[in-house]
């Protein structure tokens, strides 16, 4: 088990998570990919991963974003899980507050 | 990855798609004024000839095209670019553009209203560079008696506005044994990225290379002391990112410079000239200028852009080398300067015939006694205009 499987265990899905200020997210045409950019750097997010964090507002709880995506992915099985993985992961790499 | 087919040959077409990477770095050399002298500035020696600067508006205009090319990073920078009066302006088109943008500054210059005048313009992100971690080194460095105390105020000013901030030293001999003053001051300011970047000999820095380069055992000694420190922060939980870079100077290997040449960095300065990176203007080789063609021609069509792309330029050893798509060679204005060639290879990779100019580079720094640097000003400045 990987330290971030291990903290998307402990996710209180009531709670809100938030872009860390280091960070601003945006779809990038050129990329054609939502990218995190931070100072004099950027990270290009996969599919799955910009879909999620496109959800990060602010003002949903893990349990609206998973909710969110599964009406928008209605045939993705187990999405509840990889979203959990990912925001975990997403802490750890300091992107997000949760 | 093949040797054929490399883009450095190619006719440009009408359609076709460049096999080279996208401009996603641009930076900005607003000016080449500063008010401070650093000696190992990385600006051009013969900068007092060089007076002319893009207007307002064609700045914007060149933010605008790279952006179309994939631009996603802005790097303001100079000289210090604090002295140009629109940067307000060039900020909030930058930001509207969708750039990260970023401030490359001394802080010299910088006061609690600009920095919030920027922030409503959008500016991302605030670089402070910082010479020392004590004034008296500090201000010896910058040639400046206040520069110090400025720096640390408006550090703390960046931090208190909100910004993320990253902390920059550029280490040299003479302050690579205060790195655990630097690391601690720079906990203290609460930096979010502590970039601990060994002075690079190019420019005014190559002209003083003898009074700055660090001795491997300074280097060594800096690198464990750093090493510890990420431990026992990491430890504590803080956050903080520290990036050290090793000179190459120490090095067998040369470094990939600038991600290959015309693949991620597109440098423009003051007067507008584009470069594939901020020391290239010293090759003898005729960059286009954005007054005079397109970004999106500059890019992808000008011989100046092409001249080092793919692999058909190489000579031996890097030619046959299995490293090549690694390194690239290492840095064309590297072994330009030392060797007077700029298609030789690196003189850093232990590989070179001209290694020795490096070793003896290393001998000199174990025996060098302290000199007068040459200070990065006017006056010296058209010492070298007149050649």
């Amino acid at each position: 088990m990987t330290s971030a499987q291990q903290a998307s265990s402990e996710i209180d899905t009531s709670l809100i998570p938030t872009l860390n200020t280091m960070f601003r997210m945006q779809w990038e045409k050129a990329q054609d990919c939502y990218v995190l950019l931070y100072p004099e750097g950027m990270v290009k997010l996969n599919g799955a991963a910009g879909e999620i964090l496109a959800q990060v507002d602010g003002q949903r709880s893990v349990a609206d974003i998973i909710a969110v995506l599964q009406a928008k992915f209605p045939d993705a099985e187990g999405i509840d899980g990889d979203i959990l993985h990912f925001l975990g992961e997403a802490r750890e790499q300091l992107w997000i507050t949760l | 990855m093949s040797n054929s087919g490399s883009p450095c040959n190619a006719q440009p077409s009408l359609g076709s798609v460049p096999q080279h990477g996208q401009p996603l770095w641009l930076l900005a050399e607003l000016t080449y004024k500063c008010p401070l002298q650093c000696p190992y500035c990385a600006n051009p020696l013969d900068f007092a000839n060089r007076t002319e600067e893009l207007t307002t508006q064609q700045w914007l205009d060149v933010f605008a095209q790279a952006r179309e090319l994939g631009a996603a990073q802005l790097g303001f920078s100079g000289g210090e670019p604090l002295v140009r009066q629109d940067l307000v302006e060039l900020i909030g088109g930058a930001r509207e553009l969708g750039y990260y943008t970023n401030l490359i500054t001394s802080g010299v210059g910088l006061n609690e209203r600009k920095i919030g005048d920027f922030h409503d313009a959008g500016l991302d992100h605030i670089q402070v560079s910082f010479q020392a971690a004590d004034p008296e080194v500090n201000n010896m460095l910058a040639g400046s008696g206040k520069a110090f105390r400025q720096k640390l105020a408006m550090a703390k000013e960046v931090k208190a506005q909100g910004y993320p901030m990253v902390l920059n030293f550029v280490t040299h001999r003479h302050n690579i044994d205060q790195i655990d003053r630097i690391i601690e001051l720079c906990v203290e300011l609460q930096a979010d990225y502590v970039e601990l970047a060994t002075c690079q000999y190019y420019g005014w820095a190559y002209e003083n290379r003898n009074d700055l380069l660090p001795t491997r055992a300074q280097l060594e000694r800096a690198e464990r002391i750093t090493n510890e420190y990420r431990d026992r922060l990491a430890k504590e939980g803080n956050p903080i990112k520290i990036i050290f870079v090793t000179p190459d100077y120490y090095e067998e290997r040369p470094k990939g410079c600038m991600n290959g040449w015309g693949q991620v960095f597109l440098t423009i300065t003051p007067d507008g000239t584009a470069l594939p990176c901020h020391s290239a203007r010293m090759l003898p080789i005729e960059f286009p200028n954005v007054r005079e063609q397109s970004i999106e021609q500059i890019w992808n069509q000008s011989n100046g852009f092409n001249h080092f792309r793919g692999y058909e330029w190489m000579k031996e050893p890097c030619a046959s080398c299995d490293e090549k798509e690694k390194d690239f060679g290492g840095c064309r204005c590297q072994a330009f300067m030392m060797t007077g060639d700029a298609n030789n290879t690196d003189p850093v990779c232990s590989k070179s015939p001209h290694h020795d100019l490096i070793l003896n580079a290393r001998q000199a720094a174990e025996s060098a006694e302290h000199t007068e640097p040459v200070f990065r000003n006017e006056r010296n400045s058209r010492v070298f205009c007149k050649g």
